[in-house]
């Protein structure tokens, strides 16, 4: 059997994830990063993005996270998010009008900084939950 | 007949009260549930945080964070978190006990205290002690905002970077059921280690971006995160407190309704007595 590490994913609000997996890949600060057991110490930042942890016996999952933390020690890995979902519960709906609505705004003449700001993030957000729906999508 | 006028009016004012603390107990107990909810939401993500902060406390870093290094106590703070009303019990005695013994510890061997109470409770406590107030909080309700709260303790943080505080602590009451809770200090700085593997090797993480600016923001999340879990678990506190502080009112209210109507009966029936007898006495006699 392939070698298994204990993972938790937390968003703010609950528990998400709680067990053994043999590799997590995640979108990080510098770049996208698998994680097998026995991995260095690593501390790092999440990007707006997918979380995919191979469960025992080759099983995947995946996540949706709006940013936080990345912890790994070889036999206990972090993810500290602030807000996560479970890829069949994003509302693809809801990230579309959401991605729409930022678009417009933007588009729209001379948003001010701070309009342009909210609406640059949640624009980020929802095409990450976009993705991260279209790639469950894939993986079935 | 105008036997035992005052024991009814006194019943009347008792069952009045009997009224009035059994409806706080019933809005305690539903309140209760949503706060113990609230709580239960937030104690995975604080509990893991505190883990990761305790790993990196065990780090050997190449940079040395002053939120790390633990310095000689010459200066400590505490933020004390206390609910804004009254009627909950000892609650919030309780957790005075406990935090002014500490307090005189520290100052019997020359460490100068200063607080952070939370809540007006906590507030009116410290203000008649001999004891330093730096910033007050109150009126946070039972939804508090991280940011209402943060404001206020984050000159307890500054002071902590600029070096007038050695240590800094919360001070809350912690949920052990519905029935009991147990007032906790906690070190939120400097950081704690916890023992586990970590604490074995010499070792260091490899950080991405740079050391300084991940850990300084991990810390401000981990304070952020523990100072709001510590107001959202004493909000449950607090409210199980009152539920059954004014359970006890109520059986207590009703035990005295008793005993009034015992005495009051036993008026009346008195008076009747003694009527009956003048009457078979004066009958008597003519």
């Amino acid at each position: 059997m392939a070698m298994t590490v204990r993972c938790d994913i937390v968003s703010a609000e609950q528990q998400i994830f709680s067990g053994l997996v043999e590799m997590v890949v995640a979108t990080a600060q510098e770049g996208e990063i698998g994680v097998l057991p026995g991995h260095t110490p690593l501390l790092t930042r999440l990007k707006p993005g997918h979380i995919r942890v191979t469960k025992q016996h080759g099983v995947e999952e995946l996540f949706y996270v709006s940013s936080g933390y990345l912890e790994v020690q070889p036999h206990h890995i972090s993810v500290l998010a602030d807000t996560a979902l479970r890829a069949d519960d994003i509302d693809e709906q809801a990230a579309k009008a959401a991605v729409q609505k930022a678009r417009d705004t933007l588009a729209s003449s001379e948003p001010t900084d701070a309009d342009y700001n909210r609406m640059t993030l949640q624009l980020t957000l929802a095409m990450a939950q976009l993705q991260v729906a279209r790639d469950v999508k894939r993986m079935k | 007949m105008a036997v035992g006028k005052e024991i009814r009016t006194k019943m009347g004012s008792v069952r009045n009260t009997q009224k009035i603390t059994s409806a706080m107990q019933m809005v305690a107990a539903s309140k209760m549930r949503k706060a113990q909810d609230r709580m239960q939401q937030g104690k995975p993500y604080a509990r893991m945080i505190r883990n990761v902060i305790g790993h990196i406390a065990n780090s050997n870093p190449n940079v040395g964070h002053e939120y790390m290094t633990v310095r000689d106590i010459k200066r400590v703070g505490y933020i004390v978190v206390t609910t804004d009303r009254g009627l909950c019990g000892g609650l919030n005695v309780n957790l005075f006990k406990r935090v002014m013994a500490d307090i005189k510890r520290f100052q019997q061997e020359g460490v100068s205290v200063c607080v952070c109470p939370i809540g007006i409770k906590g507030t009116a406590f410290f203000k008649s002690r001999d004891v330093e107030v730096s910033a007050t909080i109150s009126h946070v309700g039972d939804t508090p905002a991280v940011a209402d709260l943060i404001g206020g303790v984050k000159n307890m943080f500054d002071a902590y970077d600029r070096g007038d505080l050695d240590r800094v602590y919360v001070v809350y009451n912690h949920f052990i059921n519905a029935m009991t809770q147990k007032p906790e200090i906690e070190q939120l700085l400097p950081l704690e280690a916890v023992e586990d593997e970590t604490t074995r090797y010499n070792w260091d993480y490899v950080y991405e971006p740079s050391a300084d600016e991940l850990l300084s923001e991990l810390v401000t999340r981990y304070i952020e995160t523990q100072v709001y879990q510590a107001v959202i678990e004493n909000n449950a506190c607090e409210q199980s407190a009152r539920m059954l502080a004014m359970k006890n009112a109520t059986d207590n209210a009703g035990d005295l309704i008793k005993s009034l109507q015992l005495k009051y009966n036993k008026a009346r029936q008195a008076a009747i007595t003694q009527e009956l007898s003048e009457i078979v006495g004066g009958a008597a006699a003519v």
